[in-house]
């Protein structure tokens, strides 16, 4: 039951990027004073208001899987960190601005989390080309683009590494964010970032209940074996309740009698 | 005129050595990362052209191929060249890249480097008071002094990673050793963790609730004053917070058992991995190269030593390749095991200083290997170091590797079932 309330994003990217940092500020709005080496996976939630304002405002926790590691791993890494990609509502990629390799990286990370069943020695795919276009055109799950350590960029090559990214984020056919991970000003309310951060969060609470909705038949059996549990637990309850209720009119009925009969 | 002809064909071999050098470090190591300093790249490939060039020069001395005088001339060369870079170039930039890294002494790097690099000096320099290599025949700088340390550095490496190696080696993949590992294990593990991961985001999601109450009721309580509404918000927050404290304390607890959880599936899946390779054609394959190398290896001690140039031409030479080879391979790996995208440029730095030095001391100890009229050269070119001190050292660090590895290995292995049966 509980796997109705979650929504699920993971965060990927390689190692050295900034994604814990990124994800201390998404969630603590705090800056990480100290970032070392993430190993295996780490959760952190985001609690994230929906209307509000309006009497229909709620609450949401998404939680951020942060996944550790980079694409070229021994293939034994590859298969444990398989585990953390079951039921992902969203994935956002995260590829630092002053390191080419990592962005060019981000093609076989999304491969890797979306097909689930990638070759250890990786599927090298070269960017820009129509088979990665179509393939993230159709796909289902919603995806960020976040370019981390924004303020590094020498000012002369700043245009040339908005372009990449720009380039970068039709592929994926997604929003993209170039921040900073040690200045929270960079998504700080009514920023154009925040803005877009809230619309993708929306975008992946959405999708997740046309998930729901979509397959009725694919009910966990251990739900299923509860709700039986629970209907005849009710049911027997009910029993018990009308049969004691009979048995009180029966002796009502039988004490009038008593009494009719004198 | 021949000499012209041959510092030709010399440089030609080391433009080669190096463009392989600088494709090796592009393709396999650096594959991954983003080239920021190529004075990196640089250094690692002038190592590797004048180690292989070393190597070259043994060859021709075996072939007796280029005239004696430019043979003699280019081992001078080589060998200062290669004194300079592992001596002072790779340390100072070693130094430099490491000082970079740390955020405090940024203001003054070259400042630092040179400072370690001092500290480097002096360490070296005390390396050899307590080995028989000191002669006084030669003074503070000679090449003798600077050759016989490097020698010595060089030799306990190759000693320890050999030893190591030939340990690990059949541990690996002789299937005696396999731990069995089924399916069911792994999945039982995949499941705790997941369970795991599941019990810390209940977790954070109560410390994101308390927190977002206390926030609105912090609001609320501020506005009222006067004395008992002050003292009431201090004691409410006191017990909110503990609360709080004490979930994250769970959940740091949980963090770490999640840590635990996954390099053990890890692991599992590795020795399943080895398992399947072991059933595979490859894998037998290999297998059975290394009972025959072991084999031929026993052979060679005990082997009459009837010595003609072609033999110990090919033996030389299958010995380099396969050392060169077999060096590449293992850093390799080992880079891509420890290596971030942070301390990339120093730990390249490092393989190249142990590739320089590995290369050195090998053809020190390869001096063993050819026959009398061939050693002339070596001995010639090298000074009067103490080659049989080296091979007895080789076999000291060798003998203290392997059982040490031994050991170590027994020990991991004794662990292991052990934590697998608490599950």
């Amino acid at each position: 039951m509980a796997s109705l309330d979650r929504v699920k994003v993971l965060v990927l990217g390689d190692s050295g990027v900034g994604k814990s940092s990124l994800v201390h500020l998404l969630c603590q709005n705090q800056v990480l004073g100290n970032p070392s080496w993430t190993v295996g996976c780490s959760v952190d939630v985001r609690a994230q208001d929906y209307k509000e304002g309006t009497p229909e405002e709620k609450t949401y926790y998404i939680e951020l899987w942060d996944v550790g590691g980079s694409v070229g791993c021994a293939s034994s890494i590859k298969s444990t960190r398989a585990v953390f990609y079951n039921s992902v509502n969203g994935i956002i990629l995260v590829h630092d601005l002053t390191n080419k390799k990592s962005s060019q990286n981000l093609y076989r990370w999304s491969l890797e989390a979306l097909n689930k069943d990638s070759s250890p020695t990786g599927v090298i795919v070269s960017n820009g080309s129509d088979y990665d276009r179509e393939q993230f055109a159709e796909n289902p799950v919603p995806l960020l683009l976040i370019g981390t350590k924004f303020d590094q960029i020498p000012d002369n090559k700043r245009n040339e590494v908005l372009t990449r990214t720009a380039f970068l984020s039709e592929d994926f056919n997604a929003e993209e964010i170039n921040l900073d991970c040690t200045n929270p000003r960079y998504l700080a309310a009514g920023t154009s970032n925040a803005v877009k951060l809230s619309r993708f969060f929306d975008k992946v609470r959405v999708q997740r209940r046309e998930v729901i909705y979509s397959i009725p038949l694919e009910i966990d059996p251990t739900v299923i074996t509860a709700c039986k549990g629970n209907i005849v637990y009710s049911v027997n309850i009910i029993c018990i309740i009308i049969w004691c209720s009979s048995l009180a009119q029966i002796k009502v009925i039988l004490r009038e009698e008593q009494y009719c009969l004198f | 005129m021949s000499f012209l002809v041959d510092s030709v064909i010399m440089f030609t071999s080391q433009v080669l050595f190096f463009g392989f050098g600088w494709l090796f470090f592009m393709r396999q190591l650096f594959k991954d990362y983003e080239v920021r300093q190529y004075v990196v790249q640089v250094v690692f490939s002038v190592t590797f052209a004048f180690s292989c060039t070393m190597f070259e020069l043994i060859i021709f001395e075996i072939l007796g191929a280029l005239s004696s005088n430019s043979r003699y001339f280019h081992w001078k060369l080589n060998l200062y060249v290669i004194l300079l870079v592992l001596i002072f170039v790779v340390p100072f930039y070693i130094g430099y890249f490491v000082v970079s890294n740390i955020r405090l002494l940024q203001r003054q790097k070259l400042l630092f480097a040179c400072m370690v690099w001092f500290t480097f000096m002096y360490f070296f320099w005390k390396l050899g008071d307590p080995f028989p290599i000191l002669s006084p025949k030669h003074g503070i700088l000679s090449i003798e002094q600077l050759i016989s340390r490097v020698g010595v550095i060089g030799v306990t490496l190759m000693a320890l990673l050999s030893g190591f190696g030939a340990v690990n080696c059949p541990y690996t993949y002789m299937s005696y050793f396999l731990r069995n590992v089924t399916d069911s294990d792994i999945l039982a593990l995949e499941r705790r963790l997941l369970q795991t991961m599941d019990m810390i985001i209940s977790k954070k999601k109560r410390i994101a609730m308390t927190r977002r109450q206390m926030y609105q009721r912090g609001e609320d309580q501020n506005k009222q004053t006067g004395f008992w509404g002050m003292i009431k918000s201090v004691t409410s927050t006191q017990t909110g917070s503990e609360n709080l404290s004490l979930i994250q304390q769970e959940v740091d607890a949980l963090e770490e058992l999640s840590r635990q959880l996954f390099l053990e599936t890890v692991d599992l899946q590795a020795t399943k991995e080895r398992i399947e390779y072991s059933k595979t054609f490859q894998g037998k394959y290999f297998n059975f190269l290394g009972y025959f190398f072991s084999i031929y290896c026993v052979w060679k001690i005990f082997m009459v030593k009837f010595w003609s140039q072609h033999i110990s031409f090919i033996l030389v030479g299958i010995i380099i390749v396969t050392s060169i080879r077999g060096l590449l391979i293992t850093l390799t790996k080992f880079f891509y095991a420890i290596s971030s995208s942070k301390s990339s440029n120093v730990i390249v730095l490092v393989l190249a200083q142990i590739m320089g030095m590995y290369f050195v001391s090998s053809v020190l100890l390869m001096r063993m290997s050819m026959p009398l009229e061939y050693r002339s050269i070596v001995t010639e070119v090298l000074g009067e170091l103490q080659f049989n001190f080296y091979h007895r050292w080789f076999d000291v660090i060798f003998l203290v590797s392997a059982l040490s590895s031994i050991l170590f290995l027994y020990l991991a292995h004794k662990q292991a079932p052990e934590k697998h049966m608490a599950l």
